[in-house]
C-alpha cells in the first residue's frame, strides 16, 4: 500500500529537497485518501476489523506473512505521521551538510514508522520497529548538536534494550498463539484464538509492555529521551517526539494489552504507578530546566506518560482519549521542536536565561510558540484540550481509591504544565531582550512558515472538529474489545 | 557391510563433491609445479576458476533422502550437500579477497596458499559427512594441520609465527582431549559409529565424561568460552585472508558437525549436553562481547565478535529440533556473507595501506564512502539490525531456542546483542562521525575484491527477503 521509494541519486541539494517535499506531499495525500476511503467504507457498512488488508506469505514454515491493513487507530496514526514527515522536511530545508545522506536516513526512519503502523503481523511489525530505531543513531550522531555522540549511543542502546524485552515477549506470544498447534504471528488471529494461559501472560505481558514502554518514555526508562531530543537535529526531534514515541504507546496497546488482556487487567496497577509517576515527574522536571529542548523533552515524557496511563484505565473513553492524546501531542510537540530549532538557528542558544523579547524580534515565530504552548496546557479549541478532557473523564469512571488517587495526581500535571509553559513564554517571548545581538535577527522564512502553519492548522482542526476523529478511533474493534 | 569390491567402489559414487575437490586440488598442485615463475599470474586464475567450477557443480548434486557409503562411515544428505556448498561459496569469496595479496606480497607462494586452503576444505567435507568418530577425527585433523601452515604464512612476520604456534599447540592439545573422549566412548559403547553409540549410550559416568571431553575438543575448534584463548592472537597474527577463512569456514563446518554428532550420537540423553551447552552459551556470548569492547585492532575485535557469534550459533544447536538445524545452517550462511564483507574491507585496506587499527578508520566515509558503506552494512548485519540479513538469522535462531522454552537463555542472549551493538556502532562511529587528521587515502580496490564485496553486499541486503532459501533449508533439515 505504501511503497515509499524515491529516486535518490541526485547530488544537487535543491533537487533532493524538492523530491523530498513532493514525496512527503504525496505521502500526505495518500494518507488523506486512505482516511477518506476508510471512512467511506465504514459508512458503507464494512465492519471488518482491518480494512485494505493485504497478505503476502513470507516465511511459510514459521507462518510469517507480510500482512498489512488499517483500522481507525492506525489511520489516525498515519495521518499524524504524514503531517509530521511533511513539516519535518520543510523544517530541515536549511540542512547543508551531507544533505543526501541526511534525507536518506530520514526516509528510512519514516518507512519504519509507516510500516509499523500498518503491520498486522508481529514479525513485520517488529522488523519495522527496529528499522525506525537505527537511523536515529546516525541522524543524531552526525547532524546533532551538543553532546551528540553520547546521546545517540544512549538512545540507541536503551531503545534496543527495550526491543530485547520485546522480542522475548513476541516469542512468548507466538509460541502460545494457538491451542491447536497452528502457530501464527497474525495479531488478529492471535486475539481471536486467545489461547495463552494466564500464568504465561503474567510473564510475557510485563516484558512486552516494558519493551514498548521504553520507547514510550515510561518512568524509569525515560532517560534516553531528554538527551536524545536535546541533541537531535530539528526534524529528527520532531519525528522522534511526534511519531516515534507513539510507537511505544501504540505497541503497548495493540500488542501487549490486546493480546494479553487478563494479564493487563491484573498487572495494570504496577504500570499505573509507573506511568502516573512519569506524568508528574516529567512535568516537574520540565519546570526546572533551562534548555528549551530539555523542557520539551520532559514535557513529552509527561504527556506520553499520560497516553500509557490512559490506556491502562481500560475503558472506552479513556482509551479513545489516549489515542487522541497521541495525535495531539505528536502535532504539538513537533511544532515545539520545529520552533525551537528555528529559534536556535538564529540565536545559537537554547538557554532561556540568555533570551528575551523574542515576540518583538520575530513575531511570527513568537505567536506560533504561544499557540503551541496553549495547546500543550490544554486550551479549549486546540487539540490538547480534547484529548486531556477525554482522558480524565474516562479515567474518572473508576471509582476505587487507587485509581482516583492516581487520576487526581495526573490531573495536577495540567497545572504544572501551565507553570513551565508560561515560564518559558514569559521569559523568552515577553521579557526584556537579554542579548543586543538578538535584535538584528530576522523572522521566519517561507519554508519555516509552511512547517509551522501546517502543524498549527492540524492542531486547531482537531481542536475544533474532533468528533470524526474520536468516532473513528473509538469504533475500532480493538477498543470495543475492552468494553466487555 | 562391504561384501564385494563392487560395493566398495560404489561408495565413491555419492562422494561427488569430495571427488571434484580432489580433482581441483591435484590440478592446482600440478599447475603450480609446471607453470613456473612466469605463469604465477595464470595460476591464480586457474585455481580460482577451477574452484568456481567445482562450486557451481556442487549445486547439481542432490540425493533426496539420506545416503551412506563404506558401511555408514560416510553419510550424506541434501543438508550435508548444502553445507558443503555454503563452505564452497565462502572459500571462493576468500579467494577473491586474497587475490591482491597473492599477486603482490605473497607472490612466490600463491600456489601453496590455494593448495593448503583447499586441503583444509577437503578435511571439512569429510568432517561434515562423517558417520563415525574415526572419519570425523581424520577430517578434523586434515582441516587443522594445513590451517596451522596457513596461519604461519607470513614467514617474515613474527606475529604470524606466534599465531601459528598458538594455534598448533592448542589444536594438538584439544585433539588429544577429544581423542581421549573418543577412546572412552569406544571403551564403554563398543562402537564408534554414531548410530550404535546412540543405542549404547546409557548415561554412565564414564560416558558422560567422554562426552564432556568430546565437547571440550569441539569447543576449541569453534572457540567457545572457556576454550577460546587462542582465538584473538591467532586471528590477529594470521594473514587477513586466512583469518577470514578461519573465522567463517572453520567455525561453520565445526559447528555443523558438532550439531550433527550431538543430534545423532548423543540423542538419547539431550538434557545432559543441553545443560552444559546452556552455560557455555551464556559465558561465550558474554565474554566475547565484553572483551570485544576494548579492542583497538580490528582483526582482534572481529576475533572476539566471532566468539560471541559462535555462542549465538550454539543457540540453534541447543534446541535439538529441525528448526534448530535450519536456523543454525541459515545463521552460518548469513554470517558468512556478513563477516566476509567485514574482512574483505579490512584486507583491502590493510593490503594497500597496512592499517588495521580502529582509530585508523576515523573519517573513512569522507575518503572511501563505498568501503565505509559496506562496512556499515556488515556491522549492522552482525549486530542483527533489520532490514539486513543478520536480523533474520538472529530472529530464527532465537525462535529455535524459544521453541524449546529457553526463554531465559534467549533473554540473556538478547541483552548481549545490545552490548554487541555498542561495539559494532563504535566502528560505524569511527567511520562516519569521528574526524581524523590523517585519514586513510582514497583506495582503488582491485577487481577481484570488488566482485567479492559486491557479492557480500548483495547477500547482506537481499538474503533476508528471499524466503525460498530458508524454506529449502527447512524442507531438508532433521532433528534428533
Amino acid at each position: 500500500m505504501m511503497a515509499i521509494i524515491f529516486c535518490l541519486g541526485s547530488e544537487k541539494k535543491n533537487i533532493i529537497r524538492m523530491v523530498m517535499a513532493v514525496g512527503a506531499l504525496a505521502i500526505l495525500g495518500t494518507a488523506v485518501y486512505v482516511t477518506l476511503d476508510f471512512l467511506a467504507q465504514r459508512e458503507a457498512g464494512d465492519a471488518a476489523d482491518f480494512l485494505f488488508r493485504q497478505d503476502i506469505v513470507w516465511y511459510q514454515s514459521l507462518n510469517i506473512n507480510y500482512s498489512v491493513g488499517v483500522d481507525g487507530i492506525s489511520v489516525a496514526m498515519l495521518l499524524l505521521s504524514s503531517v509530521i514527515v511533511l513539516t519535518g522536511v520543510f523544517a530541515s530545508w536549511g540542512m547543508e551538510i551531507q544533505t543526501k545522506e541526511y534525507f536518506l536516513w530520514f526516509l528510512m526512519l519514516a518507512i519504519g514508522v509507516f510500516g509499523f503502523f500498518i503491520s498486522i503481523d508481529l514479525f513485520t511489525m517488529f522488523l519495522f520497529y527496529e528499522v525506525a530505531l537505527i537511523p536515529m543513531y546516525l541522524l543524531i550522531g552526525l547532524w546533532g548538536t551538543g553532546k551528540k555522540e553520547y546521546s545517540a549511543m544512549k538512545l540507541t542502546l536503551m531503545l534496543m534494550g527495550g526491543s530485547a524485552f520485546l522480542m522475548v515477549g513476541i516469542f512468548g506470544i507466538y509460541y502460545f498463539s494457538s491451542a491447536d498447534g497452528q502457530l501464527t504471528f497474525n495479531i488478529v488471529e492471535i486475539a481471536k484464538n486467545h489461547a495463552m494461559p494466564v500464568d504465561k501472560q503474567l510473564i510475557f505481558f510485563p516484558l512486552t509492555f516494558v519493551g514498548f514502554g521504553v520507547l514510550g518514555a515510561m518512568f524509569p526508562f525515560h532517560t534516553w529521551s531528554p538527551d536524545g531530543h536535546a541533541s537531535a537535529p530539528t526534524a529528527v526531534s520532531m519525528l522522534h517526539a511526534g511519531v516515534l514515541m507513539k510507537l511505544g504507546g501504540y505497541g503497548c496497546f495493540r500488542i501487549a494489552m490486546n493480546l494479553m488482556p487478563e494479564a493487563a487487567d491484573q498487572l495494570s496497577w504496577i504500570f499505573i504507578i509507573l506511568t502516573g509517576t512519569s506524568v508528574v515527574y516529567g512535568a516537574f522536571n520540565a519546570c526546572v530546566q533551562n534548555d528549551l529542548k530539555y523542557i520539551n523533552a520532559y514535557s513529552s515524557v509527561s504527556h506520553c506518560g499520560l497516553v500509557l496511563f490512559a490506556l491502562l484505565m481500560m475503558n472506552k473513553t479513556a482509551m479513545t482519549g489516549a489515542i487522541l492524546q497521541m495525535v495531539s501531542h505528536g502535532l504539538m510537540t513537533a511544532l515545539f521542536f520545529a520552533l525551537i530549532g528555528m529559534i536556535y538557528g538564529r540565536t545559537h542558544t537554547r538557554d532561556i536565561r540568555e533570551m528575551g523579547g523574542m515576540m518583538k524580534i520575530m513575531p511570527v515565530l513568537g505567536v506560533c510558540y504561544v499557540i503551541a504552548g496553549l495547546a500543550s496546557l490544554g486550551l479549549p479549541g486546540l487539540s490538547g484540550f480534547v484529548a486531556e478532557m477525554t482522558i480524565f473523564v474516562g479515567s474518572f469512571e473508576h471509582t476505587d481509591l487507587f485509581h482516583r488517587f492516581f487520576v487526581i495526581m495526573g490531573c495536577t500535571s495540567i497545572v504544572i504544565t501551565a507553570v513551565y509553559i508560561l515560564r518559558v513564554v514569559g521569559k523568552v517571548l515577553f521579557g526584556p531582550v537579554q542579548d543586543k545581538h538578538h535584535e538584528s535577527l530576522t523572522d521566519a522564512v517561507w519554508h519555516e512558515k509552511i512547517a509551522a502553519f501546517g502543524l498549527i492548522i492540524a492542531i486547531a482542526g482537531i481542536g475544533l472538529a474532533p468528533l470524526w476523529l474520536s468516532d473513528m478511533i473509538s469504533n475500532s474493534s480493538i477498543i470495543m474489545h475492552f468494553m466487555k | 557391510m562391504i561384501e564385494t569390491l563392487k560395493d566398495y567402489y560404489s561408495g565413491f559414487a555419492i562422494m561427488n563433491q569430495e571427488l571434484t575437490l580432489v580433482l581441483v586440488l591435484i590440478f592446482v598442485l600440478l599447475a603450480d609445479l609446471f607453470l613456473g615463475e612466469k605463469g604465477k599470474k595464470n595460476l591464480q586464475f586457474a585455481a580460482i576458476g577451477s574452484f568456481a567450477l567445482a562450486t557451481i557443480s556442487g549445486f547439481t548434486v542432490s540425493f533426496g533422502g539420506s545416503q551412506e557409503a563404506f558401511a555408514g562411515m560416510y553419510v550424506t544428505s541434501d543438508m550435508h550437500v548444502l553445507v558443503k556448498n555454503i563452505l564452497n561459496i565462502g572459500t571462493l569469496l576468500v579467494f577473491f579477497f586474497a587475490h591482491y595479496w597473492n599477486k603482490n606480497e605473497n607472490r612466490n607462494q600463491s600456489g601453496e596458499f590455494y593448495f593448503l586452503t583447499l586441503s583444509t576444505l577437503l578435511g571439512m567435507y569429510l568432517m561434515v559427512s562423517s558417520g563415525n568418530f574415526i572419519l570425523f577425527y581424520i577430517g578434523l585433523e586434515t582441516a587443522s594441520i594445513p590451517m596451522a601452515a596457513l596461519v604461519a604464512f607470513n614467514k617474515k612476520n613474527r606475529d604470524s609465527a606466534e599465531a601459528a604456534a598458538k594455534y598448533i599447540l592448542t589444536a594438538a592439545f584439544s585433539s588429544g582431549v577429544m581423542l581421549f573422549g573418543i577412546s572412552l566412548i569406544y571403551g564403554s559403547c563398543g562402537s564408534l559409529y554414531f548410530d550404535e553409540v546412540a543405542n549404547a549410550f546409557q548415561g554412565l559416568p564414564v560416558q558422560i565424561l567422554a562426552m564432556v571431553f568430546f565437547m571440550a575438543g569441539m569447543g576449541f575448534k569453534i572457540s567457545l568460552v572457556p576454550f577460546h584463548l587462542w582465538t584473538a592472537d591467532t586471528y590477529q597474527g594470521a594473514p587477513t585472508s586466512v583469518t577470514a577463512y578461519l573465522s567463517v569456514m572453520s567455525k561453520g563446518a565445526a559447528a555443523f558437525t558438532f550439531l550433527c554428532i550431538l543430534f545423532k550420537a548423543f540423542q538419547n540423553y539431550p538434557e545432559i549436553w543441553q545443560n552444559i551447552l546452556w552455560w557455555i552459551i551464556v559465558v561465550t556470548i558474554t565474554v566475547g562481547n565484553l572483551f570485544a569492547i576494548r579492542q583497538k585492532n580490528l582483526k582482534r575485535f572481529l576475533a572476539f565478535s566471532s566468539i560471541s557469534q559462535a555462542g549465538y550459533i550454539m543457540l540453534g544447536v541447543i534446541s535439538g529440533s529441525p528448526l534448530g538445524m535450519t536456523s543454525t545452517v541459515y545463521y552460518i550462511f548469513i554470517y558468512l556473507f556478513t563477516n566476509l564483507a567485514a574482512f574483505g574491507i579490512i584486507s583491502n585496506i590493510e593490503n594497500q595501506t597496512g592499517k588495521v587499527g580502529m582509530d585508523d578508520y576515523n573519517g573513512l566515509y569522507g575518503t572511501n564512502p563505498k568501503l565505509a558503506f559496506i562496512m556499515t552494512l556488515a556491522m549492522f548485519s552482525l549486530g542483527g539490525i533489520p532490514p539486513f540479513a543478520g536480523f533474520f538469522s538472529k530472529f530464527f535462531i532465537f525462535a529455535a531456542a524459544a521453541e524449546q522454552g529457553q526463554y531465559l537463555l534467549v533473554f540473556i542472549a538478547l541483552l548481549n546483542t545490545i552490548i554487541s551493538l555498542y561495539y559494532y556502532l563504535l566502528v560505524v562511529k569511527a567511520m562516519f562521525i569521528n574526524k581524523s587528521e590523517n585519514p586513510i587515502p582514497t583506495i582503488k580496490s582491485d577487481n577481484m575484491s570488488i566482485i567479492g564485496l559486491g557479492i557480500c553486499t548483495i547477500g547482506i541486503l537481499i538474503l533476508g527477503f528471499v524466503s525460498p532459501i530458508y524454506e529449502y533449508m527447512t524442507s531438508i533439515s532433521f532433528g534428533m
